[in-house]
């Protein structure tokens, strides 16, 4: 086992950088970057709860944009709300374009803050939860749980993007010319706030992730992913896990949809695209499956990669983007991280003509001296 | 947990079971009942329906007709982890084990007394548990491998893990398939030994093909053909048994379906 | 009466189009356990080649045969969603086989491709490589055996691609020369006017059958009736349906499985293409085509079940008449004194978007009673 504690160092080191950088970036970064970098780590928050569920317990989710989407509009909704209070009706100016002139029933509770910061979470964890527990313990899984989430996910498109009156429909909600603590929300200095909030939040999320997949309860979700039927038979339910982790992993895609919006200035039925959702999981898979701070690093370069390619060939990043599809699952399932920590490095070491010699066969090399004798 | 219950009253009994795939009778008005602390051995052609009647126990597969009782409860229609935790466990056929965990977690997931996700996540493996895992370990000559991956284990050390995840279950019966299939000699002697010792306290019930093992169980045998019991008895006595040896040698035309 | 006709008429319709969109995926799906996210850019590509056809025959040279265009798009639309299939098999599919999210993922990627590749590719010049494609992978088929043998094979075989890749170009250059329409690259929607006699509507009964739709189902039941008669009757149906059950036994029994993999997925392939005939005929094309009937189509494989063909033509159809029920609001012309709350409920989903919301829970609740679709399979194989 020593083997694998040496692989520990460049880790370690790896996550010494990320927070140098992060705490570098206000100072270093213009405005504009710095608000991209803030972005991106909300989605990298999104990206560690599609790794637990995907990387650790085997469900390949197409919806997360339900979740994300969710989480952004309970932000749009309380500071569009906040912000309306001079107005006419005190409600939100766009419900007037359709002649609206009575807040709906399900606004109302988002003129509490308090409410606001638990809904972000919480409404798109129950419903997680119970779309997942509906799928679930019916035993519906593999390819089949991936077509209900993007069928779920379209479904929902659907709805915010027909619904003016309750929603503004397809126009989204805006949210930086909203308030907060009497500021503009899309303010330099407000911005540099939330980039502060979304990089505490990141690591906290790490860390919560990193806690549940560690111990018995993460041995279950490999368990899952590796053999579910074969784990019903030594007495554990494997719905009731799938269940918690789906709906761990709707929680998380809130709390980055809602720190997204309040970067990225709106909130719209854009965010339930089915292309956007499927982006998600090849963030984690590039980053590599399995390992969290592989989702959190493929989720900030590969948007990083994007925006810059967008900027500079906007024709080629679908190219570039489908093939990264087919490249990662071909020739490097286990991502970039797990490259690293697999053999991968001395693969690459030997076919460029530096090859450690190896002794014997590697199985034979950790412990050799004891050989079996039942 | 009560491991003997009361007196003479079956730990386990199938009665009249029919199970249907499609029209094919897969199980046909089986019956059979083990007594608390009994090691039974079941053989049979291939086809014979030997593993359906695992998955009808387990709950895997529900049967067309008939009743599973164990304990004096009803299984039918049970979940499977609930009927595991009532006390069944069961060692497939081809060994299947987490391969994504290590031995060590392996086992650390079978002894648990707890299944459920909060206890999982808040608790700690507790002591005991943990030197029953190493116990385990020991048992089954697995200590050097505590930390592979057991993907990585040979196709008899994954049948011996498999071995040890069941009895870290803990259950009141053992329903065994095939657990000395691609082992050695030596490793066959060793599996025959503990599920002897393994009887009395559990219940132990073994699908196997080997019949050199099946002699060295010493325990009373159970022919399946085509669905039903053809016979019981001792070896000797089901291996004189002409019925048994026109099975296994189809020397005259089955007209049983 | 009438009224229950034209509905009928309008779900039948509307479960046609998605039968022929969901029937390739369902043979792919159901027989190599393959979800193929870029079916519908295949779709696509079957839409983009129906539009080409008809420009070719907009020309002077095929004027007076005009109205027989739709009939030659058929067949290209399948060879040409076939090859591309083809292609995509032996490139990415194959070496994906038995981890299935794995394949969804990499075909998600080749369906961004393709649809990029409509946008920054001319028309003309994208039928000149699929040219080039065809004839570099048939000649092989067509040529003699012994010329692909001994020791000048190697150079036969460049010289077939070499002369394929020349018919490609020479098809591009003429294209491009003589339609002015498909010279550019577009990434704008381009129509297909429908010939002539498949303009307007049949009466009967007071009720117009618009032909296009009538076309379309005739298609479908000619597409559903070869795939069950060449599944179930030819040898190379055999063949398929034995390495779907085993595939290492059909290995030793000599079935070249690799052929089977090629040929099913090609069918499939094909038949998406020909269900993009089909689309081209009820709207515009353009690149996201595809995208806006992939996920009905995977709704139809969900509730049919898999392996069922039978499940897929009555889940098409099932889902048509549902969101053609809801979705037009025929609820409330069928029974127009509906109780209010009851009314205001039906004109909420009273339209084709807010129809798939429902449409999507219904099936929901039936997969919790029939979690394996219409029709499941049964017996020990059955992973539970």
């Amino acid at each position: 086992m020593n083997a694998f504690q040496q692989r520990r160092w460049p880790l370690v080191i790896l996550w010494v950088l990320i927070i140098a950088a992060i705490v570098a970036a206000p100072s270093v970064l213009p405005v504009f970057r710095l608000n991209l970098l803030g972005r991106f780590l909300a989605l990298a928050i999104v990206a560690l709860g599609i790794d637990l569920i995907w990387g650790f317990t085997g469900l390949l989710s197409l919806g997360q944009g339900i979740f994300f989407a969710l989480g952004g509009y309970a932000a749009a909704m309380y500071l569009q709300l906040n912000s309306s209070g001079d107005l006419l009706n005190g409600i939100p100016e766009f419900f007037t374009l359709y002649g609206v002139d009575r807040l709906p029933a399900f606004w109302q509770p988002f003129h509490s803050p308090w409410f606001t910061l638990v809904a972000i979470w919480l409404i798109p964890g129950l419903l997680a939860g119970l779309l997942g527990n509906l799928v679930f313990r019916n035993r519906v899984k593999g390819v089949y749980f991936s077509i209900l989430t993007q069928a779920a996910l379209l479904v929902f498109f659907n709805f915010f993007n027909g619904q003016q009156k309750l929603i503004n429909g397809t126009n989204g909600l805006k949210t930086d010319v909203t308030q907060l603590f009497g500021q503009m929300v899309g303010s330099a200095e407000m911005q540099r706030g939330f980039f502060w909030v979304t990089a505490v939040m990141v690591i906290l999320m790490w860390l919560l992730v990193r806690w549940v997949v560690r111990g018995r309860f993460g041995d279950v979700l490999i368990a899952i992913r590796d053999d579910e039927p074969r784990l019903r038979f030594a007495g554990y339910n494997p719905t009731l896990f799938k269940t918690l982790v789906f709906a761990i992993a709707g929680s998380l895609a809130g709390i980055g949809g809602a720190l997204y919006t309040v970067q990225s200035g709106i909130v719209s039925p854009q965010f339930m695209t089915v292309p956007f959702s499927i982006e998600m999981v090849i963030w984690v898979a590039v980053g590599g499956r399995g390992t969290l701070v592989g989702a959190i690093l493929g989720a900030v370069a590969i948007n990083y990669a994007k925006s810059l390619v967008s900027e500079a060939l906007p024709q080629s990043w679908l190219f570039i983007q489908g093939g990264l599809f087919i490249l990662v699952v071909t020739a490097l399932p286990e991502g970039v991280i797990g490259w690293f920590r697999g053999e991968g490095p001395r693969n690459l070491m030997s076919r460029l003509g530096f090859s450690r010699p190896i002794g014997t066969y590697p199985q034979l090399e950790v412990d050799g001296n004891d050989e079996v004798q039942p | 947990m009560s491991r003997i219950v009361s007196g003479s009253r079956p730990l386990l009994e199938l009665t009249d079971i029919t199970v249907s795939f499609d029209g094919f009778l897969a199980l046909r008005d089986l019956n059979l009942s083990l007594r608390p602390g009994e090691l039974r051995a079941v053989i049979g052609p291939n086809g014979a329906g030997k593993t359906t009647f695992l998955d009808v126990i387990t709950g895997k597969v529900a049967p067309s007709s008939g009743g599973v009782l164990f304990k004096g409860r009803s299984l039918v229609g049970i979940p499977e982890h609930r009927i595991a935790r009532l006390g069944i466990g069961r060692k497939f056929q081809s060994p299947r084990v987490f391969e994504d965990l290590t031995v060590q977690n392996n086992l650390a997931l079978a002894v648990s007394r707890s299944k459920q996700p909060w206890t999982l996540l808040f608790g700690r493996i507790s002591a005991e548990q943990r030197d029953q895992v190493h116990h385990l370990m020991n048992i089954v000559n697995l200590q050097p491998r505590a930390d592979w991956r057991a993907g990585a284990l040979s196709h008899g050390q994954k049948q011996w893990l498999e071995i040890a995840m069941l009895v870290g279950q803990d259950p009141d019966l053992l329903l065994v398939d095939e657990p000395v299939a691609g082992l050695t000699d030596e490793e066959t002697d060793l599996t025959a030994d503990l599920l002897k010792s393994l009887a009395g306290d559990h219940t132990v019930l073994v699908i196997e093909h080997d019949m050199e093992f099946i002699r060295r169980l010493e325990s009373p045998v159970t022919v399946l053909h085509q669905g039903h019991v053809l016979c019981e008895g001792s070896m000797d006595q089901v291996q004189q048994d002409p019925r048994v040896i026109e099975v296994y040698l189809g020397t005259k035309e089955d007209d049983a379906q | 009466m009438q009224l229950l006709l034209e509905s009928l008429f309008n779900g039948v319709a509307i479960g046609s189009v998605l039968m022929m969109a969901a029937l390739g995926l369902a043979i792919v799906f159901g027989l190599m356990g393959v979800i193929n996210l870029a079916h519908g850019e295949l779709m696509m590509l079957g839409a983009y080649t129906t539009y080409v056809v008809q420009m070719v025959f907009k020309l002077p040279a095929f004027q007076s045969i005009y109205g027989l265009y739709v009939l030659v798009a058929i067949p290209l639309a399948f060879v040409v969603s076939g090859v591309v299939g083809i292609l995509l098999e032996r490139t990415v599919i194959r070496r994906l086989y038995g981890s299935p999210l794995e394949t969804l993922l990499a075909t998600w990627g080749v369906s961004l491709i393709l649809q990029q590749f409509v946008r920054s590719v001319p028309l003309a010049h994208a039928a000149g490589l699929i040219l080039a494609l065809v004839l570099g992978f048939g000649l092989p088929l067509v040529l003699p055996h012994r010329f692909f043998e001994g020791a000048r094979a190697r150079i036969n075989r460049a010289i077939t691609w070499a002369m394929s890749a020349l018919g490609g170009v020479l098809l591009a250059g003429v294209l491009a020369s003589q339609i002015s329409r498909i010279a550019r690259a577009t990434s704008r929607n381009v129509d297909v006017t429908a010939p002539k006699w498949m303009r307007g509507g049949i009466e009967w009964m007071d009720i117009t059958f618009p032909v296009p739709r009538l076309v379309i189902i005739v298609m479908t039941i000619v597409a559903v009736v070869g795939v069950t008669w060449f599944l179930n009757r030819s040898v190379w149906g055999m063949r398929i349906r034995a390495v779907t059950q085993n595939r290492s036994m059909s290995d030793c029994l000599g079935i070249p499985t690799d052929t089977v993999d090629v040929l099913t997925f090609g069918i499939g392939s094909g038949l998406a293409g020909v269900a993009g005939v089909a689309v081209s005929l009820l709207g515009s094309v353009g690149p996201n085509v595809g995208g806006s009937y992939i996920v009905g189509c995977f709704m139809v494989v969900v509730l049919g079940g898999v392996g069922n063909l039978l499940g897929t033509v009555l889940a098409s159809f099932a889902i048509g008449l549902l969101t053609d029920l809801i979705g037009a609001g025929r609820l409330l012309t069928i029974w127009p004194d509906m109780p209010s709350p009851l009314a205001g409920t039906v004109t909420f989903f009273a339209t084709t978007s807010m129809a798939q919301v429902l449409v999507f829970a219904l099936i929901v609740v039936f997969l919790q009673f029939r979690p394996a679709g219409l029709f499941p399979q049964k017996g020990r194989m059955v992973e539970a």
